[in-house]
């Protein structure tokens, strides 16, 4: 990264990094936990997601009621996600705002108040987004290829968590969880903006560095055992549309062998940003590659995906097709199958890894084109791994060799690796439609 | 500002050095108008072609034309194979999204720097002279009635489709769906649609936006060697299409008995963009549904009553008469008492309208969020749309701060008194339900 980043990591553990940018007269705070769905135990799965939300639900200086409006006062936004190895929380305004983002971040990591009726009325709300969820085949199909592919990593339920340990988990649940894992030294804060270092470093010191640490949270140790044979689910419900999804077992971010199997997902798919935010922005340039080609061009799919994310543990390579009506599921898996394998003996050709590179390096230009985004991808790589595979990402992508690529496809593209998913549709019974003109009738 | 005089003119600067928008525009001398902001944040340029043809465009008996060559328009030109194109544009990293609204046509792209000059002749190929093969045209069919099906099965987008139609009526350009029917979308022939594109893509219904690592002077020199020589006779805009505004509270549910909650879709017909009022209602909109997560709303389903993860309202005055709607998705034994919330909310906002620091909290949010709105080059292009499509003026960005300081609470509770009346709402919910 050609901007200079500062970092420091606080007495009690917090680590910091500030880059100004100053483009825009604006600042992103952000604040990462390493603490997402694969830290839960039965019976408390979905606890990390529904601490993220209380944590927007008042502190001991931020009363309930005045929580939403002290960013907006600056025309900012302000959000928070939760996924499998993280939590992370950000704000974007004016930079005349940082002092109270900082203020902000320093409240939710120390002093949330977790009142009791809130924890209650939000577990109504998680419920509902769950559901909300649910009502995507491709969404409740992912569910269950992530549940089978795994059966020994906490990676394997559901970030939102299973519907019964959401209706039982209590207020003490919520809050002891929040107390292990809500420390400075589980924790990054990453400033960018219109901002100056020095500012930065001296306002943190005074919001966070009184903050005190606590015992290391430790994290689920279980490393899934190697797949030895395939393995598959078929959910067969109600729906107009037929989706398949087949998922590999992938390297994680920290392992030599992510890079070239980005390159290899730029190859069968088309390269998209890195990182679970970016990954979403967009259709990828994707009329050349491999699996678009051969299904999609074909008739079979009307949409095809990879996703390939940065992750702490091995998580998954996934790839997803959406049949067109009346393609029979086994005649697009046995085409999608038909290529992967292709390329799994050929490896991809060198003008594969050429354009494969160019759309990388092109990629990682355009998403760095707000603060926010910077932010995000700073951050999200220091909790995943660690921020300097980010940095190293453009030189590493541009010396990925073809052989590298064809180790990696052929490392995970095995049958035996692959978990394969189907959604099967029955036929809707028709949908019935009742009106009224009724005046009376709410 | 005028949209489109006959003679090359220009305002703003090329350079534009001051922390306003500031920017760049030019008619050709075929009508075609270019808008140019340059930044230096990253060595990318955005563009966005846009052209008066959305779907308000569809011909009475084919909606979804508009919309279906929006997906076959870029499968090969006259000169170029489809595969070529997309050699063209993988290779460098771009990914075209050609998107389809009520009133725009729009082909929009990042690329490096490096490689606009290229990108853009290849855009402006595509949008003058596609040859839509029948093969393609046959393959994203299948993909447009599949996307539609799976629509149909989305009980979000059945509920403001459901909506939008009863508001509207099933023949308005707003009633009708932008994707079309699966029926429209089968019969419609190549010969239409190259039919289609004729009559409504000429240079005067284009306007070329470029945002990004380019000197602007050197950007207009590109556009106009690649338009410059089109020529081909404006086409009218349809003729406005009536609809009768609601007088009764009308209530429709679609049962989809597959789905694990419902979608409730709640609204109104509001007023144009051009409407004196459009400021007093956004500011309206944004306290009913938007500030903080969902506004008022979100603090009543939301917050208050965990009924809902999903909850807020959407004003979209547009060309015509826009609509406001509220949306939320709750659980099935949640319905009545969501849709109960809504009409206690509304009801209250038009009794009493909003408070002073309700405003003023408001008016902050949004002056205070134009930096951000305005730091990408996606979304100065963006922005740079809205401008020309409602005639704002260069200098709108200097401008709303005024016209949002100008709105009072009465102004609001005016509008409020115009649009919020429950008697007169729409209801859709879509989901696993049936009225008893």
């Amino acid at each position: 990264m050609e901007p200079s980043i500062r970092s420091v990591i606080l007495d009690n553990g917090l680590k910091v990094f500030v880059r100004e940018e100053h483009t825009a007269p604006l600042a992103s705070v952000w604040c990462w936990y390493k603490v997402g769905s694969r830290d839960e135990r039965p019976g408390q799965t979905g606890v990390s997601h529904w601490v993220e939300h209380m944590n927007f639900k008042g502190t001991t200086n931020i009363p309930r009621d005045r929580v939403k409006g002290i960013i907006e006062q600056f025309g900012g936004t302000w959000n928070g996600y939760t996924w499998i190895d993280q939590t992370t929380y950000f704000e974007t305004a004016t930079h005349d705002a940082l002092d109270r983002m900082l203020f902000i971040e320093a409240e939710r990591m120390a002093r949330c108040l977790y009142h009791p009726d809130d924890c209650e009325s939000e577990r109504t709300v998680i419920i509902s987004e769950l559901q909300g969820g649910e009502n995507d085949p491709d969404q409740l199909l992912d569910q269950e290829l992530t549940a089978t592919a795994f059966k020994a990593h906490p990676y394997r339920h559901p970030t939102i968590g299973w519907l019964s340990d959401l209706e039982s988990m209590t207020r003490d649940d919520l809050y002891g969880y929040y107390r292990r894992h809500y420390i400075p030294n589980n924790a990054t804060l990453v400033v960018v903006g219109d901002v100056d270092q020095d500012d930065v470093l001296r306002r943190v010191e005074q919001h966070f560095g009184a903050i005190d640490p606590g015992p290391a949270p430790g994290r689920i140790r279980t490393i899934e055992p190697e797949q030895t044979g395939e393995r598959r689910v078929t959910l067969r419900k109600e729906g107009t549309t037929a989706y398949l999804k087949v998922a590999y077992h992938a390297p994680a971010a920290g392992d030599p062998r992510f890079v070239p199997a980005l390159l290899l997902d730029a190859a069968l798919t088309g390269a998209k940003g890195v990182n679970l935010w970016s990954s979403f922005r967009g259709q990828p340039p994707q009329r050349r590659a491999r699996l678009y080609r051969a299904i999609v061009e074909r008739g079979l799919a009307a949409a095809v995906s990879g996703q390939l994310m940065p992750t702490a543990d091995p998580f998954l390579y996934t790839l997803s097709a959406t049949a067109t009506t009346g393609t029979p599921l086994s005649s697009l898996e046995a085409a999608l199958a038909e290529e992967v394998d292709r390329v799994r003996r050929e490896g991809i050709t060198s003008l594969e890894l050429e354009r494969s590179r160019k759309q990388l390096q092109a990629r990682l230009v355009f998403d760095a084109d707000s603060i926010t985004n910077i932010a995000h991808q700073l951050g999200y790589f220091e909790t995943v791994a660690d921020v300097d595979l980010f940095a190293g990402l453009p030189s590493r992508i541009a010396s990925v060799t073809l052989d590298q690529v064809a180790d990696a496809a052929r490392e995970l593209l095995g049958d035996s690796n692959r978990t394969v998913g189907w959604f099967d549709p029955l036929p809707t019974d028709g949908v019935a439609h009742r009106g009224s003109n009724d005046a009376g009738r709410d | 500002l005028s949209v489109t005089p006959s003679t090359t003119r220009s305002s703003g600067s090329p350079t534009g050095s001051r922390a306003d928008l500031d920017p760049y525009r030019t008619t050709l001398a075929n009508g075609l108008v270019v808008l140019v902001k340059e930044t230096r944040k990253t060595p990318a340029v955005s563009i966005n072609l846009a052209v008066r043809a959305g779907s308000v465009c569809d011909p009475g008996d084919a909606p979804g034309a508009m919309h279906l060559l929006a997906r076959v328009i870029d499968r090969g030109t006259k000169a170029r194979s489809a595969e070529d194109i997309a050699e063209q544009l993988d290779g460098r990293g771009v990914s075209l999204a050609i998107n389809v609204t009520r009133h725009l046509f729009s082909m929009a792209c990042t690329c490096l720097a490096a490689d606009f000059e290229a990108v853009l002749s290849l855009l402006v190929e595509i949008a003058i002279a596609p040859a839509v093969p029948q093969d393609e045209l046959t393959l994203r069919k299948r993909e447009v009635m599949t996307s539609i099906r799976q629509d149909q099965d989305n009980p979000a987008v059945r509920a403001v489709e459901a909506l939008m139609a009863l508001l509207y009526g099933e023949q308005h350009p707003y009633g009708r769906k932008i994707r079309g029917t699966v029926e429209a979308v089968e019969s419609l022939t190549r010969e239409r649609l190259l039919d289609l594109h004729a009559e409504r893509f000429t240079p005067g219904a284009v306007t070329a936006i470029i945002v990004g690592d380019i000197d602007a002077r050197l950007a207009v020199a590109v556009v106009e060697r690649a338009f410059g020589r089109w020529h081909a006779p404006a086409c009218p805009p349809p003729p406005p299409a009536p609809f009768a505004p609601a007088s009764v509270r009308r209530r429709r549910v679609v049962t989809m008995m597959n789905k694990a909650q419902a979608d409730i879709a709640y609204g109104f017909v509001t007023i144009k963009r051009s409407n004196p009022a459009y400021y007093a209602h956004w500011i309206m909109n944004v306290t009913l549904g938007q500030y903080a997560l969902g506004g008022r709303l979100g603090d009543s389903i939301r917050e208050r009553q965990g009924m809902a993860y999903d909850v807020s309202s959407v004003f979209d005055a547009s060309l015509l008469e826009g609509p406001l709607i509220i949306r939320a998705g709750v659980s099935p034994a949640n319905i009545d008492r969501t849709i109960a919330s809504v009409d206690r909310e509304l009801a209250s906002m038009r009794d009493e309208g909003i408070t002073e620091k309700e405003l003023d909290d408001t008016r902050r949010y949004l002056i205070g969020s134009m930096p951000r709105s305005l730091e990408t080059n996606a979304g100065i292009a963006a922005f740079l749309q809205t401008i020309e499509v409602f005639e704002l003026g260069l200098d709108y960005d200097r401008r709303l701060p005024d016209l949002l300081a100008a709105v009072t609470v009465h102004d609001v509770h005016a509008a409020a008194r115009q649009v919020l009346a429950p008697e007169r709402a729409t209801v859709v919910i879509a989901g696993p339900y049936q009225e008893p």
